[in-house]
C-alpha cells in the first residue's frame, strides 16, 4: 500500500505545482493593482503591498466606465436575439428535418470557423452603406449574424436530447410546427438558454476584432478601451491591472456563479457536443 | 423540395383524415422552412457573399483610399508571397501552432488524467486550470504582456537560477537556415506568446479529456485490470485509443484558433523587432486598417481562410456524413 500512498502523493504535488503556475498571474494581477505607482518597482513585484491602495482602481474605472457600459448596451441585446435565433433554427434543424437540412446545417456551421479577417472589408462596407457604422447597433448586428452558426448547433445538439416520440406525440394530439415550440420545446429549453446564452455573453463581451474595426472612440466596447490604456505612452502597471480586472470582472462573475454552465457550453460549442 | 415523400408512406384509414393529416404536416414543414430561411439567407450573404467580395477584392488594385476595383490578376499574391513580413508572418503562424496545439493536448489530457484519478478536491484543481478561458485574450496579452516583461516578472524569479530570458524581445531564430528573403527556424519570441496562450487554452482540452474520461466506463478498466493490466497499460492500450475522436476535435478547434490569432499578439507584443512575433492576423489589421491597403489585406484574410479551410472543410464534411 505504501507505494500506492507514493503514487497518489506526487499526483497532488504535480497538480498544485501547476495549480500554483495558473494562478500565480491572478496574485500579480491583484497585487500590483493595490499598490500606489510607487510601490510598483521591478524589486517588489511579488511583493505584498505595504497598504492597500484604492486609488488605481479609481483612475482605471474613470477610464473604462463610458465603454465597459457600451459593452452591456452591445452584449445583452446581442446575446438576446442571437440565442432566440439559435433556438429557431436549432429546433428545425433536430425536429423538423428535411432534406438538404443536413447540408444546410453543414453551410450555416462552417461561419463559425472562417477567420472574421476575410469578411472585415464588406462588412465595414456594408455597415458604411446602411448607416451602421461605429455604432453600437451595428456591432449588435454583426454579433447576431456571426453568431448564428454557434447558437444553432448548440440549440441542434441540445434539442437532439428531447425524445422525438414527445414531438410525435404532441402532433398526433393535434400540435402544429408553433404549437410543439411552445407547448414542449421553449419550456424545455431553459437550460439550453443559459447554456447559450453564458457562452455568447462571454465570447461577445471578450471579443475585439470587430469591436476595434467597426467602432471608434465613443462607442467602443471595454476591451478595446483596455488595450489602448495599455498602449498608452506612460506605462502605470497598477492602473493596467486594475483595468484588466475590471474589464474581465464579468465573465469571471459568470464564470464563479454559473461554472456548471460554462462548461456545457465549452463543450456543446465543439462540433460533436 | 422532397418534403411529402415520407407522409405519402403513412398509412391511415380514414381518406379525409390522411388528406386533411397531409396538408397540415406539409403546411408546417414549409413553416419550418420559413424559420430558418431568415438565418440561411443572413449566412449566404455574410458567410459566402461576404467572402467573394473580398476575393473580388483581393485581385484589384484597391491599395489606396479611393476605391479602384480595377483588375490586378494575382498581382497581390505575388507580392504577399516575396515579401519579407509575410514570409516571417506564415514561419511564426507555423511554429505557434504547432507548439500551441501540442502544449495545449500535452497538458490538458495530464490535467485530465490526474483530476480523473478521484482525488480530494478535483474541482477545485479542475475550476483553477479553466478559469482562463472565461478571460479575453486582451487581458491576457495585457497580463502576460507584463509578467513576461524581460525586467519584471517572471525574470525575477528565474534570475535566482542565473536565466535571463529576454522573451518577446528576443530576435533570435533557433536552428535557422536561409528561406526565401526570412531566416527558417522557431522565433525565440514565439515561445513567450504560446506560454500565454496555452495558459489560456489548456482549459478547454482539460474539460474535453474529462468529459471524454468520464464517458469510459469503469467496467472497461475493471476487465482490463482483471486481464493483469496495469494501470499505465490501460491508459495506454485502452482509455488512449478511446480519447482518440476528442483529440482530433481539440486538434481542429486549436487549429483554427490558432491560424486565424490576432488579438493576444495584437495586445501582448505587436509585430515585434523584425516581425519576429507578427502573424497573418495582425499583419492582415495593420495593411488594412492603419495603411488602406485594402486589395493586400484582402488576399492576407483569403490566405488564412484557405489555411483555415484545409482542417475544417474535411472535418465538416465526415461530421455531416456521419449524421446521415
Amino acid at each position: 500500500m505504501a507505494s500506492f500512498q507514493w503514487g497518489k502523493f506526487i499526483k497532488y504535488v504535480i497538480l498544485i505545482f501547476f495549480a500554483i503556475l495558473f494562478l500565480a498571474p491572478v496574485y500579480v494581477i491583484i497585487v500590483t493593482s493595490l499598490k500606489p505607482l510607487d510601490q510598483v518597482s521591478l524589486a517588489e513585484m511579488w511583493t505584498l503591498p505595504s497598504s492597500i491602495d484604492f486609488s488605481s482602481y479609481a483612475v482605471a474605472f474613470s477610464k473604462l466606465a463610458p465603454n465597459l457600459m457600451n459593452s452591456f448596451y452591445l452584449v445583452i441585446p446581442a446575446t438576446l436575439i442571437s440565442a432566440l435565433l439559435g433556438a429557431m433554427n436549432g429546433y428545425v434543424l433536430s425536429k423538423w428535418k428535411f432534406k438538404g437540412s443536413e447540408t444546410i446545417f453543414t453551410v450555416i456551421l462552417f461561419g463559425m470557423f472562417i477567420p472574421y479577417q476575410s469578411i472585415l472589408i464588406p462588412m465595414i462596407q456594408f455597415l458604411r452603406e446602411i448607416g451602421l457604422y461605429n455604432s453600437i447597433a451595428g456591432l449588435i448586428l454583426v454579433h447576431v449574424v456571426y453568431g448564428l452558426p454557434i447558437t444553432t448547433l448548440m440549440f441542434r445538439n441540445f434539442y437532439a436530447n428531447i425524445p422525438d416520440q414527445m414531438i410525435e406525440a404532441a402532433k398526433i394530439d393535434g400540435a402544429s410546427f408553433l404549437g410543439v415550440f411552445r407547448h414542449i420545446i421553449i419550456p424545455l429549453s431553459i437550460t439550453g438558454f443559459v447554456v447559450v446564452a453564458i457562452w455568447q455573453f462571454t465570447n461577445i463581451w471578450n471579443e475585439f476584432l470587430f469591436a476595434v474595426t467597426v467602432t471608434t472612440s465613443d462607442s467602443q466596447p471595454v476591451m478595446v478601451a483596455l488595450q489602448n490604456l495599455s498602449g498608452s505612452q506612460i506605462v502605470q502597471w497598477n492602473v493596467q491591472m486594475a483595468g484588466a480586472l475590471i474589464a474581465a470582472m464579468p465573465t469571471l462573475l459568470v464564470y464563479i456563479f454559473l461554472g456548471k454552465y460554462f462548461v456545457r457550453g465549452l463543450l456543446a460549442g465543439s462540433v460533436k457536443g | 423540395m422532397n418534403i411529402t415523400s415520407s407522409e405519402e408512406g403513412e398509412c391511415v384509414a380514414d381518406s379525409q383524415v390522411t388528406s386533411k393529416k397531409k396538408k397540415r404536416l406539409s403546411k408546417d414543414h414549409w413553416t419550418a422552412i420559413a424559420f430558418l430561411l431568415p438565418s440561411f439567407i443572413l449566412i449566404l450573404i455574410f458567410v459566402y457573399g461576404f467572402i467573394g467580395w473580398t476575393g473580388y477584392v483581393s485581385l484589384s488594385n484597391y491599395n489606396t483610399i479611393v476605391p479602384d476595383f480595377s483588375f490586378a490578376g494575382l498581382k497581390n499574391y505575388i507580392y504577399l508571397f516575396n515579401d519579407f513580413r509575410f514570409q516571417a508572418d506564415l514561419r511564426n503562424t507555423l511554429f505557434f501552432t504547432v507548439l500551441f496545439i501540442g502544449l495545449v493536448i500535452v497538458f490538458g489530457m495530464g490535467f485530465a488524467i490526474l483530476i480523473d484519478q478521484k482525488l480530494k478536491g478535483e474541482s477545485i484543481f479542475r475550476n483553477i486550470f479553466l478559469f482562463p478561458m472565461a478571460l479575453s485574450f486582451i487581458v491576457t496579452g495585457v497580463v502576460w504582456q507584463w509578467l513576461l516583461n524581460p525586467s519584471t516578472g517572471f525574470n525575477q524569479f528565474l534570475s535566482i537560477f542565473g536565466i535571463k530570458p529576454k522573451w518577446y524581445t528576443d530576435t533570435n531564430i533557433l536552428a535557422g537556415f536561409e528561406w526565401g528573403s526570412i531566416e527558417f527556424g522557431l522565433p525565440v519570441a514565439i515561445i513567450a506568446v504560446v506560454i500565454a496562450a496555452v495558459w489560456q487554452m489548456t482549459g478547454f482540452s482539460l474539460a474535453m479529456y474529462l468529459a471524454g474520461l468520464r464517458g469510459i466506463p469503469d467496467e472497461l478498466r475493471e476487465a482490463a485490470r482483471i486481464d493483469g493490466a496495469s494501470e499505465f497499460q490501460i491508459y495506454r492500450k485502452v482509455i488512449l485509443p478511446m480519447l482518440m475522436p476528442i483529440t482530433v476535435s481539440v486538434v481542429i478547434i486549436m487549429a483554427h484558433i490558432s491560424l486565424k490569432i490576432f488579438d493576444l499578439i495584437y495586445a501582448m507584443t505587436g509585430p515585434g523587432a523584425n516581425f519576429v512575433t507578427d502573424v497573418p492576423g495582425v499583419y492582415m489589421f495593420e495593411t488594412t486598417f492603419r495603411g488602406n491597403y485594402y486589395a493586400n489585406g484582402a488576399a492576407i484574410a483569403i490566405i488564412m481562410l484557405l489555411l483555415v479551410a484545409v482542417f475544417i472543410v474535411p472535418y465538416l464534411w465526415t461530421n455531416r456524413r456521419s449524421d446521415n
